[in-house]
């Protein structure tokens, strides 16, 4: 597989998803969606609820397949893949972060980090060291041994990045993965990110807010299961936004000292 | 996936429902335990009434008067007094493949020493018979020939009648007892023999010359014998030879054509263990088919248990398939939860069944033997109930729809 930037790694032709094709409850979810996606890119999906951004990550993701058009992924054909394919693809090309984390309960960080590898058949000490570095990357290197319900939102959703980088993906797939988190660490997430679009993976993010949008470099709307706008851009940067708040609270917390210490000259 | 990861995988959520694994196994822990300890009473019955055929000899033959009716029973008591005492002797002495022949009269008596009275069945007989019945005298002597010929009134008494009459560990040789009014001197003891597969305790007994027995308690000594000839053949393969020839003599003594039935019956003991090991086979089978339905039911509360656990567990599922495990790796993870339920119940139940063996031995006095194949079996059986039961629900996870598992609430 060629590593280059600039080639096509994700290209959805004509494809449409139709719930319960057939019954009454007929939902038509995705009306012809054309788009191709770089390698390196990162790019926002934007929409309004039940627009249909979750059932394109989806599809995306390999966890379903289009009613019709096609899908290919780097290179390959999605739409006529068995279901031990797509779960070869899942596990080998893209990592997912899921809007509810879905981390497996009682069980610790590092264990859930580990999982994709364990299906990729790797050694127990491989499997250790990879889902503890994916963790230190994260900030998480304190927590391995925690369980989901003794971590935070924002570390919960912390292990599910880890979880989805510990395979070394292609793409990393991200269904609102800010939606739980105040914006500092909306932006540290948005910062790694970034990293990681800089160092060759290719990231789609779905969110509803237009602060996290800007951090991308191309920013889709969908609206009724349609692509309604595409938008190429100079993304903001995440680590910048990071340094000033930091330098700002900073400023803030030595206004306080400062008080505190004028507070006391004055007793 | 490796096994051994795979296995580790299921003992880890197992272990997560501690309390609940364990109950699900309890079906399978009885159900083995049932089948070991039932097969084990059963082979133990079953050897019991081996080593006591072979203790009396598989080459025993008993001659008994009155023909044997189409039923293949003897006619009541007295059905006819058929065989005479030259009978005997002739039985005794010409037929070569016979060893030993001894009359076998009996009687249950009331026998005396000073005060005290016991009831016992008293045997008249030959030298011969405790050769025949391998049953030497412990002390004292046992009644020769010239006894017989002169019909002396000497005893020999077996030891339950010993302790009841005289105590534990008394000689009573030298003794005088009496049996109804004549006055008897003991002359033996004989060996402690046990107690027969049904119960019936073969001490209680005392011995008398035949002719003694015959004038004293049959009242008088005439041409028929009133009782049984046992008679030993020289090997146990020349049983069914002695019991032709037998047959033979009696019927040219007795001169029967060809068209009457014999007036006598023949019963042969190997025949009778036959049967009686068949009876013990029966129930041997009915017992271990009772166990087997337990197992079975067993079996149902592992496949109850694991669809629950595949309900409850359906977005573990969706997240496992997410990330990359494919339909066999979910079929085999839950299969295996299946088959380490199984095969842990199996294995406490081979435990807790050899255990209940040997406690029922060891309480009830009754024998049992644990045979290492049925162990074999039931713990393959258990392994086997384990996979059955645990396809249906592993297929159900395995073919689960990804997002429609993670979406499950
Ligand atoms: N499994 C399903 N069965 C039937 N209809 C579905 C299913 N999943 C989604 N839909 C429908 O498809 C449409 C698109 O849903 P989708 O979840 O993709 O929206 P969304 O853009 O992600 O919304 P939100 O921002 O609220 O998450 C909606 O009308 C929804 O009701
Ligand atoms: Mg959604």
């Amino acid at each position: 597989m060629t590593g280059a930037t600039g080639d096509t790694l994700i290209e959805l032709r004509d494809v449409h998803k139709i719930y319960g094709q057939g019954t009454e409850a007929e939902v038509h979810a995705l009306r012809g969606i054309t788009v191709a996606i770089t390698r390196g890119e990162f790019v926002a999906i934007m929409g309004t609820s039940g627009s249909g951004k979750s059932t394109l990550m989806n599809l995306l993701g390999c966890l379903d397949r289009p009613t019709s058009g096609s899908y290919h992924l780097a290179g390959r054909e999605i739409a006529r893949m068995s279901k031990g394919e797509l779960a070869e693809t899942r596990n080998e090309v893209l990592g997912f972060v899921f809007q509810n984390f879905n981390l497996l309960s009682r069980t610790s960080a590092l264990e859930n980090v580990e999982l994709p590898l364990i299906y990729r058949g790797e050694k127990s000490k491989v499997r250790k060291a990879r889902a503890k570095e994916s963790l230190e990357r994260v900030g998480l290197g304190q927590r391995m041994g925690h369980t989901p319900n003794q971590l935070s939102g924002g570390q919960q959703q912390r292990v599910a990045i880890a979880r989805a980088l510990v395979g070394k993906p292609e793409v990393l797939l991200a269904d609102e993965p800010t939606g739980n988190l105040d914006s500092r660490t909306s932006t540290e997430v948005m910062a790694l990110f970034q990293e990681l679009g800089e160092s060759g993976i290719t990231v789609v993010l779905v969110t509803h807010e237009p602060d996290i949008a800007e951090y991308a470099s191309r920013v889709l709307v969908v609206k009724d299961g349609v692509v309604v706008s595409d938008e190429r851009k100079t993304p903001k940067r995440a680590a910048d936004e990071l340094d000033r708040v930091s330098q700002g609270s900073a400023a803030i917390a030595a206004q306080l000292a400062r008080t505190k210490a004028e507070a006391e000259a004055a007793r | 996936m490796s096994p051994f990861q795979i296995l580790l995988v299921a003992m880890r959520a197992l272990w997560r429902n501690k309390l609940r694994s364990f109950l699900t196994t309890l079906g399978i822990i009885i159900g083995v335990g049932e089948v070991i300890s039932m097969m084990a009473i059963g082979a133990g019955a079953k050897a019991q009434v081996e080593s006591t055929f072979a203790a009396m000899g598989t080459n025993l033959l008993i001659v008994l008067p009155g023909a044997a009716n189409t039923s293949g029973q003897r006619g009541g008591f007295g059905s006819g007094q058929t065989i005479t005492w030259d009978d005997f002797s002739a039985i005794r002495d010409e037929v070569p493949t016979v060893k030993h022949a001894a009359p076998s009269l009996r009687s249950s008596q009331s026998i005396v020493a000073g005060e005290v009275n016991w009831t016992t069945s008293v045997t008249g007989t030959t030298p011969d018979y405790f050769d025949i019945r391998n049953w030497p005298v412990a002390s004292g002597s046992a009644f020769t020939q010239s006894d017989i010929d002169a019909g002396t009134k000497v005893i020999i008494l077996g030891q339950t009648v010993v302790e009841k009459l005289f105590g534990a560990n008394a000689d009573p040789v030298g003794q005088s007892v009496r049996v109804g009014t004549t006055p008897f001197n003991v002359i033996g003891v004989a060996a402690k023999k046990g107690q027969s597969a049904s119960g019936q305790d073969y001490d209680d007994t005392a011995f008398l010359p035949a002719t003694t027995f015959a004038q004293k308690i049959q009242g008088g000594l005439n041409r028929y014998l009133s009782g049984q000839i046992y008679v030993e053949a020289i090997s146990s393969d020349a049983t069914e030879r002695a019991e032709k020839d037998v047959t033979a003599l009696l019927r040219q003594r007795h001169h029967l054509t060809d068209r009457d039935d014999d007036d006598f019956s023949i019963r042969n003991l190997s025949e009778m263990a036959d049967s009686r090991q068949q009876s013990a086979d029966t129930m041997t089978a009915l017992l271990a088919s009772v166990a087997a339905v337990s197992l079975l039911v067993g079996g149902i509360g592992i496949m109850n248990i694991m669809l629950v656990s595949v309900t409850e567990r359906t977005r573990e599922i969706g997240v496992r398939m997410a990330l990359g495990a494919k339909p066999y790796n979910v079929l085999l993870q839950f299969l295996t939860e299946a088959l380490v339920l199984s095969m842990l119940g199996g294995l406490v139940g081979v435990i807790i069944g050899v255990g209940t063996a040997q406690w029922i031995a060891i309480r009830f006095g009754w024998a049992t033997l644990v045979q290492p194949q049925v162990i074999m079996l039931s713990f393959a059986f258990s392994a086997f109930v384990g996979v059955v039961f645990g396809v249906y629900p592993a297929r159900k996870a395995s073919q689960l729809d990804p997002i429609e598992a993670l979406r499950y609430e």
